[in-house]
């Protein structure tokens, strides 16, 4: 294909051409900044959390008497055992995503300073399995620490504690975490176990470095354990969560009880992500399509105009092929031109974000896909209008308009 | 001629339905995304009191230690402990000031049968109401003696007043908040300044709903009702936050004027040298921000929220871009018309003007419909989980933003198209027809 006559044919067209190349400039500059923060939520959406999310469901008891803990707690436990399909029940200080976190800055030697937030959770007897936690190396806490360990000002009045692997190979990189001393506030406790990668209480405010960061410590019946976490099969979670509420509900009347499945924990947590990844995808859909018509408008304007000069190429010889291929490469010149400003403004937006928000670089490979999109676009929209004028029969040529 | 410039613009554009309905839905979108967004930015973005916030200061110290502390870099701590609340309450060196701290109040139900539940509470001292124009619907707030005595007294909201005795005055009336009886001496009317300015740092929601039980602080404690959020920077025993090596508190005093405000700063500023040389403090830095410099040093608008609205402009900015396009491809198809208006004595202006008229008409179309567009984008945002999300309304000013954004957007899209017919030869057209 002779590229030049359409490059003439352009310089004629000069404003039209300059606001194809524009608006294609523009949406290749928003939809690859859009399509980056589309993914980066779709992560976050999608983060692992090593315990057994399909089959926990967790209900919260506030405001009972901390006093009477130590007896009300395994009568409490005993009661949600009872309950049909419950494999295993255990208290807890809080879960993953319950965006009530209690932080502390845990480090490998006593003087040591850091800026990551470790959540600390604290579980009564049988919390790795009633939260599915996956072991990898050392061994759980046994019945003695769990019946001998504490609760005062905050930290455990134990000696052992888990932490996850992230954790470990933060602390300790390239050596086993096991048997080593995990420092807080100069108190130490001993690493007996190191668990797969457990999510933060609250991983958009811990941040990258302490979205992983989480510390377990045994605790015997506490009132500072609000929560009771049940472990059944996936079908039977929402019945289990409905009952357990019913039974604790008649056991502390003086107490406020809420039950919830972990999966509607992490869908609450994500609501506000989700509905920006609507919103995002929703902008870019609008977007193409308006960017799609303006295309089709302006070069049906464009058939519409050299109705003349193609009936003429078609007198003198040319096929409905070669019209066809003109319209389709012209829209490729003009969207190339397009894109190639737009990618080096999508760049710019992104430094620009990356200076006033909290965002990342873009990776080099949302370039060269929205470059595509946008093609693809192009060559979509120009189909209709350049078909019409491959339908233009010779004879207009030989008419005056 | 106005009316004839209306008449030519309304039949140019019946005459091509499908051009004119592209342009005016795509404008239509770009305003009522632009409508949408901005409608949430100014809600988010608002002033809480706009009567007094100028007045308003929030007051910073840092009790922290050196660890990690570098000079002149590093901020004072955004909470207060209760050793300096309570040194600068009694130092009454302000107007007014208050201590502030939130906590989850669970309230006893009156009737036998019902549930407790947890209502949002708020821990502070007797100036509370007068300073942030809480207005009461019956009875009044608690004085500074009451909050020394620890007075067994709570003002509820108005929504609990409803909830618990359908609305009638229930001052007198006693409740159990955290298993302790209290006696309420005053009912707000609906009072939920939004955003929530006094429970930025403290643990709470920064928009929707107000708080249901307000109480004196020591009461509170005596209650053992614990802050929402509290922060340490030792090893504390946090079942006795006021000797606790802690942060839970927020500090707020009202100040009339700069010269007021310049003084108290340097009150904040010796405090903090007193506190050094008595060997409590470390750091020398302090903090006076007015209420609306406090919001965005909190950064209290999401990100998200300003991103959606950058990105609604980035698409209105397309979609002008697209206007232009058609209105040029429809100007242009029409040469031989302006050649004809040309040649029997129409001036360069009043094509152009026409031209004008017709785009702006585009403009008005496109911004009833972006209207009803951003009605539509409100509505939803009012149905999803955000905790602002109820508040999303369409106001006046925004109504008639709508108007002139799309306006303004319709006529510069127009500019191009109008001037390129007002240069059009009207000989050549002629000849050509």
């Amino acid at each position: 294909m002779e590229i030049r006559p359409i490059l003439a044919s352009l310089r004629k067209h000069r404003i039209p051409a300059v606001l194809i190349v524009l608006e294609i400039a523009l949406a290749c500059a928003v939809l690859c900044n859009a399509v980056f923060m589309i993914g980066q939520r779709v992560a976050s959406i999608h983060w692992s959390n090593a315990i057994d999310e399909q089959g926990i469901s967790v209900v919260t008891v506030n405001g009972a008497d901390p006093k009477r803990a130590s007896s009300e707690m395994p009568r409490n436990l005993v009661a949600l055992r009872g309950i049909a399909g419950v494999t295993a029940v255990a208290a807890a200080t809080s879960m993953p995503l319950d965006q009530n976190p209690a932080l502390s800055p845990f480090v490998a030697k006593p003087d040591a300073q850091t800026t990551v937030n470790t959540s600390v959770y604290f579980i009564g007897s049988d919390g790795e399995q009633a939260m599915g936690l996956r072991l990898l190396q050392g061994r759980w806490f046994n019945a003695d620490e769990y019946a001998d360990s504490g609760f005062k000002n905050f930290s455990s009045t134990g000696h052992v504690a888990l932490v996850t692997q992230s954790d470990a190979n933060r602390l300790w990189p390239g050596q086993s975490a096991l048997g080593k001393t995990l420092y807080t506030n100069a108190t130490g406790w001993t690493v007996v176990g190191v668990v797969a990668d457990v999510l933060a209480q609250d991983p958009k405010f811990s941040g990258p470095g302490g979205m992983y960061s989480s510390v377990f410590f045994p605790l015997q019946a506490d009132g500072v354990m609000g929560d009771y976490v049940l472990r059944s099969t996936p079908q039977d979670r929402e019945r289990v969560e409905r009952e357990a509420v019913q039974v604790l509900g008649k056991l502390q009347p003086g107490a406020v009880v809420e039950g919830k499945t972990y999966a509607g924990m992490r869908s609450d947590y994500f609501a506000d992500t989700n509905s920006m990844v609507w919103m995002l995808v929703l902008v870019c859909v609008v977007m193409l399509a308006v960017t799609a018509f303006g295309i089709v408008g302006l070069t049906s304007f464009w058939v519409q105009q050299r109705r003349r000069q193609i009936g003429i190429r078609r007198a003198v010889g040319a096929t409905r092929g070669h019209i066809l291929s003109y319209f389709r490469t012209e829209n490729f010149l003009l969207s190339t031109a397009g894109v190639l400003i737009g990618l080096a403004l999508a760049f710019g937006i992104n430094l620009f974000l990356m200076d006033h928000y909290e965002m990342d670089r873009m990776p080099w490979y949302y370039l060269p896909g929205g470059a595509i999109a946008l093609w693809l676009l192009g060559q979509v929209a120009v189909l209709g209008p350049a078909l019409r004028a491959a339908n233009v029969p010779p004879v207009v040529a030989t008419r005056s308009v | 001629m106005f009316g004839y410039y209306l008449d030519l613009a309304l039949r140019s554009l019946r005459r091509n339905k499908v051009l004119t309905a592209l342009m005016i839905v795509a404008l239509g979108l770009g305003i009522g995304a632009c409508i949408t967004t901005l409608t949430v930015l100014r809600l988010l973005s608002g002033d809480p009191l706009p009567q007094k916030s100028a007045r308003l200061f929030y007051a910073q110290v840092d009790p922290y230690t050196k660890d990690g502390y570098v000079a002149g870099k590093t901020k004072p701590q955004r909470l207060m402990a209760y050793a300096d609340a309570m040194n600068l309450l009694h130092a009454h060196q302000a107007e007014r000031q208050v201590a502030i701290a939130l906590t989850n109040a669970k309230v006893a139900p009156l009737r036998a049968g019902e549930h407790p539940f947890f209502s949002d509470g708020v821990m502070t001292t007797a100036d509370f109401f007068t300073m942030f124009d809480a207005p009461f619907q019956y009875g009044g707030g608690w004085s500074a003696a009451d909050d020394e005595s620890r007075a067994q007294v709570v003002v509820i909201s108005d929504f609990l007043n409803d909830q618990l005795f359908g609305g009638a005055s229930s001052v007198g009336r006693i409740i159990r908040v955290n298993d302790h009886d209290l006696r309420i001496i005053g009912v707000l009317k609906h009072w939920a300044p939004q955003p929530r300015f006094y429970t930025q740092e403290l643990g709470g929601r920064s928009y929707g709903d107000g708080d249901a039980v307000f109480l004196p602080l020591q009461t509170a404690r005596a209650a053992n009702m614990d802050p929402t959020n509290d922060d340490c920077w030792a090893v504390a025993d946090t079942s006795k936050l006021e000797t606790a090596p802690c942060i839970w508190l927020g500090f707020w005093v009202e100040l009339s004027s700069d010269a007021e405000a310049a003084a108290y700063r340097q009150f904040l500023s010796n405090y903090a040298q007193q506190q050094i040389a008595l060997g409590r403090f470390y750091r020398p830095e302090v903090a006076l921000s007015d209420l609306m410099q406090w919001l965005r040093n909190e950064k209290v608008v999401p990100d998200d929220v300003r991103l959606q609205a950058g990105l609604a402009f980035g698409f209105l900015l397309i979609c002008v871009v697209n206007t232009v396009g058609l209105l040029l491809a429809k100007c242009l198809r029409r040469s031989q018309e302006i050649g004809v208006r040309r040649a029997l004595g129409a001036m360069r202006r009043e094509i152009f003007t026409q031209f004008m008229v017709e785009a702006g008409m585009v403009g008005v179309a496109g911004g009833l419909l972006g209207l009803a567009f951003a009605e539509f984008g409100l509505w939803c945002i009012r149905h999803q989980p955000a905790e602002y999300g109820g508040l999303a309304h369409l106001d006046i000013h925004m109504f008639l933003l709508t108007f002139l954004v799309a306006l303004v957007s319709s006529l510069v899209a127009g500019l191009l198209p109008a001037w390129r017919a007002s240069r059009l030869a009207p000989g050549s057209q002629l000849k050509a027809a």
